[in-house]
């Protein structure tokens, strides 16, 4: 029983619904916290304590399901998604109501679920109840526009879970039994046979549920459209779990999917030239952040083992680094109202701190040497390069400029520098504060140990926990040179466009996006049905009562007091007609008999 | 919450608010990139590719010429999308509006 309640999943989970259990007046709101922020550290504590295999197995309609399953690849999700959970609950300590970090736990807690999940039926109750508390953090802004959003992306997030519920229903079908953990790991095959199939239909689906999640094009604009309207709580939490998750389930099952190659470019560079004409700096990192899976995709599709380490590192770096962007413009949010690059500037004067950790999430999804993306992403472009993917690599190389352009750059210097819009506020709280610094702590640890290795010789424990083993050197000569070259030209073409007038304003605006396709030409298609149904209806009506009053102004005729059949008939007429029936039926009898 | 305040932040006057001191920034910047294209005479670079005559990742100066002009090309192309993209920001709301789309 331990086993099942101590497993980093349900702890988390059942932790935190404990504690929102717990009446107000019988634990101070600092004890309450404690034990919080206790619970990732203790699960994390206790898992690190395990060794890899199986853990929390039961029966359930004669399937063996494994909650808990423990590899090279799930290890380092469940490091990195605990330390979202710690880093996520510390930022969100500056409301004084403790909803967001409970939420936020649980959430984490179904994350957990998710990539240690040993069997598909385990993984898609996981996926649902993540999607579900997710929402809540959508909704938890209490607004009206987080209120649509959030409806949004509960919607589509539902989407996934029935794709998904389909492909394994589908592949059960196929196998003959529980799909487990066998098909999980190996859909790249049900997915090459080629054929239409029901495991190529299956894995198919699969495929598209967990796409749905990694923000796939056309099918990511739930991110966009909802991690900005949360809180600023709200969207570090959402920025960490749901995406990486994905991540996670597309490495596992579709590793070397050649597919994802062309996908996962796509999505590096689409969303760079959305992020540059959006004003709002939230949407801008989920823009952002769209790109950055974008790498972690084609590092899947790749699939050697270089390129499979780099989209995992580089999950893990994103969740730090990204976090910490969302953490800086959450704290804007909270000090001045909104994050409208139209509206902010000079901000360094008042959050001289959030500044400077902004400046390091900046540097750091950017990938300048010594900050993290350099470490990670690196691994993903040398596997393009390795593989002789030369316009793959045109194409990363090309959004690597544009990340830096987008969210090295611009977030950064509309909020911080550029014009001085006069809002004076205060420095961020304390405890938004703290989180930033730890989320900025580990992105610059991460870029720095491959150097400590090159220098001193020490392990690398970032690399250590990766799928596989790590032989590549991050800093060479080269790589420094043309990475920097990259980014400081990259930033002389902004700083040109600036002086020149050329760049584009922050203007107070809405960009049409792939949900504009249910946001609007949807809604038109869903109002012309009703409008088509309602006018059916109301002409069936009409036709129907029309016939109805004919039918029983035809009854009352015949039927009614002056009718042909209701009037009153003299008895001697009524014999006269039996006597000539009678006559009729007599002629009849003997004309058969004859 | 925040306030409005277009004096000067507590009377006091930052480095960045002196117009001649931002375009040091954009020198300091020019002279840091002429630096660093000047970094690839100092080392031997393998090319990987051999497309582009082995220029694409191995030739000189192909790093900061792409990064530059990508970046460039980049911001002019997404200022163009806003003809076709960008609506008001009520768009969304006005769901039942009808009329023009503009």
């Amino acid at each position: 029983m331990a086993e099942f309640l101590l497993s980093p999943p349900l702890l988390l989970m059942l932790g935190s619904v404990v504690l929102a259990a717990v009446p107000r007046n019988v634990l101070p709101r600092t004890v309450l916290r404690a034990l919080l922020l206790a619970l990732p550290v203790y699960s994390l504590w206790r898992f690190w304590g395990l060794d890899f295999g199986d853990y929390a197995q039961f029966e359930l309609f004669g399937q063996t399901l494994t909650l808990v399953r423990i590899d090279p690849l799930s290890r380092i999700f469940v490091v990195i998604f605990h330390l979202a959970a710690l880093i996520g609950s510390i930022y969100s300590f500056y409301v004084r109501d403790n909803f967001q970090p409970l939420v936020g736990v649980f959430y984490a807690g179904s994350a957990l679920g998710v990539v240690l999940a040993g069997d598909l039926w385990s993984l898609f109750l996981f996926w649902e109840v993540a999607a579900v508390s997710s929402a809540l953090l959508v909704w938890v802004r209490r607004s009206g526009p987080a209120a649509g959003a959030g409806l949004r992306y509960l919607g589509m997030q539902m989407v996934s879970g029935v794709l998904l519920l389909a492909g394994i229903v589908l592949l059960r079908h196929e196998v003959g039994a529980a799909p487990g953990w066998a098909e999980f790991r190996n859909l790249t095959g049900f997915l090459e046979d080629g054929g239409l199939g029901f495991s190529n239909l299956a894995a198919t689906l699969i495929f598209l549920a967990f796409g749905l999640k990694a923000a796939f094009p056309l099918l990511h604009s739930w991110l966009i459209d909802a991690y900005p309207e949360s809180t600023p709580a709200g969207a570090v939490f959402l920025s960490a779990f749901t995406t990486k998750f994905a991540i996670y389930a597309l490495a596992r099952a579709f590793p070397g999917q050649s597919e994802l190659i062309w996908i996962g470019a796509l999505m590096t560079a689409f969303p760079i030239f959305f992020a540059v004409i959006e004003n709002d700096l939230r949407r801008v990192l989920a823009y952002s952040m769209t790109n950055q899976l974008g790498f972690m995709v084609v590092g899947i599709g790749i699939g050697t083992e270089l390129a499979i380490n780099g989209a995992v590192a580089h999950a893990f770096a994103d969740i730090l680094f990204k976090g910490l962007l969302f953490m800086a413009m959450g704290a804007v949010l909270y000090r001045v109202g909104h994050v409208n690059g139209s509206d902010l500037g000079g901000l360094y004067k008042s959050m001289p701190i959030t500044t400077g950790l902004c400046i390091i999430g900046a540097a750091s999804i950017s990938a300048f040497p010594l900050f993290s993306a350099f470490a990670t992403k690196s691994l993903i472009m040398s596997a393009a390069v390795y593989k002789e993917y030369f316009w793959l690599w045109l194409v990363l190389l090309f959004a690597s400029a544009g990340v830096f352009h987008h969210a090295g750059i611009k977030i950064p210097f509309f909020a911080f520098f550029h014009h001085d819009s006069g809002i004076r506020c205060k420095e961020a709280p304390r405890s938004m504060i703290v989180a930033m610094v730890l989320a900025a702590a580990a992105s610059m640890t991460i870029g720095l140990l491959p150097l400590a290795g090159l220098w001193f010789g020490t392990a690398n424990p970032f690399y250590e926990l990766l799928p596989y083993p790590v032989h590549y050197e991050v800093y060479t000569t080269t790589h420094v040179i043309t990475q920097s070259q990259l980014l400081f030209f990259s930033a002389l073409a902004f700083a040109t466009l600036m002086r020149t007038g050329l760049y584009p304003p922050e203007l107070r605006s809405v960009n049409l996006d792939a949900d504009w396709l249910y946001r609007r030409v949807g809604l038109r298609i869903w109002d012309g049905v009703a409008t088509a149904f309602t006018a059916t209806h109301r002409t069936g009506y009409a036709v129907a009562g029309r016939l109805a009053a004919a039918a029983l102004e035809t009854a009352q005729r015949h039927l009614g007091p002056q009718g042909f059949l209701g009037r009153s008939w003299l008895t001697a007429s009524m014999a006269l007609w039996v006597a000539v029936l009678l006559a009729a039926y007599l002629v009849v009898f003997y004309w058969r008999l004859g | 919450m925040a306030q409005h305040d277009h004096g000067k932040h507590g009377g006091r006057t930052y480095w960045l608010d002196r117009k001649g001191n931002v375009a040091k920034v954009f020198y300091a910047l020019i002279l840091i990139d002429v630096l660093w294209l000047a970094a690839d005479f100092l080392y031997k670079k393998k090319a990987e590719f051999d497309a582009w005559g082995g220029w694409a990742d191995g030739g000189f100066g192909f790093y900061p010429v792409y990064g530059f002009v990508g970046a460039f090309l980049l911001v002019l192309a997404a200022k163009q999308m806003r003809r076709v993209l960008m609506r008001s920001e009520d768009y969304y709301e006005r769901r039942r509006g009808g009329g023009s789309s503009t």
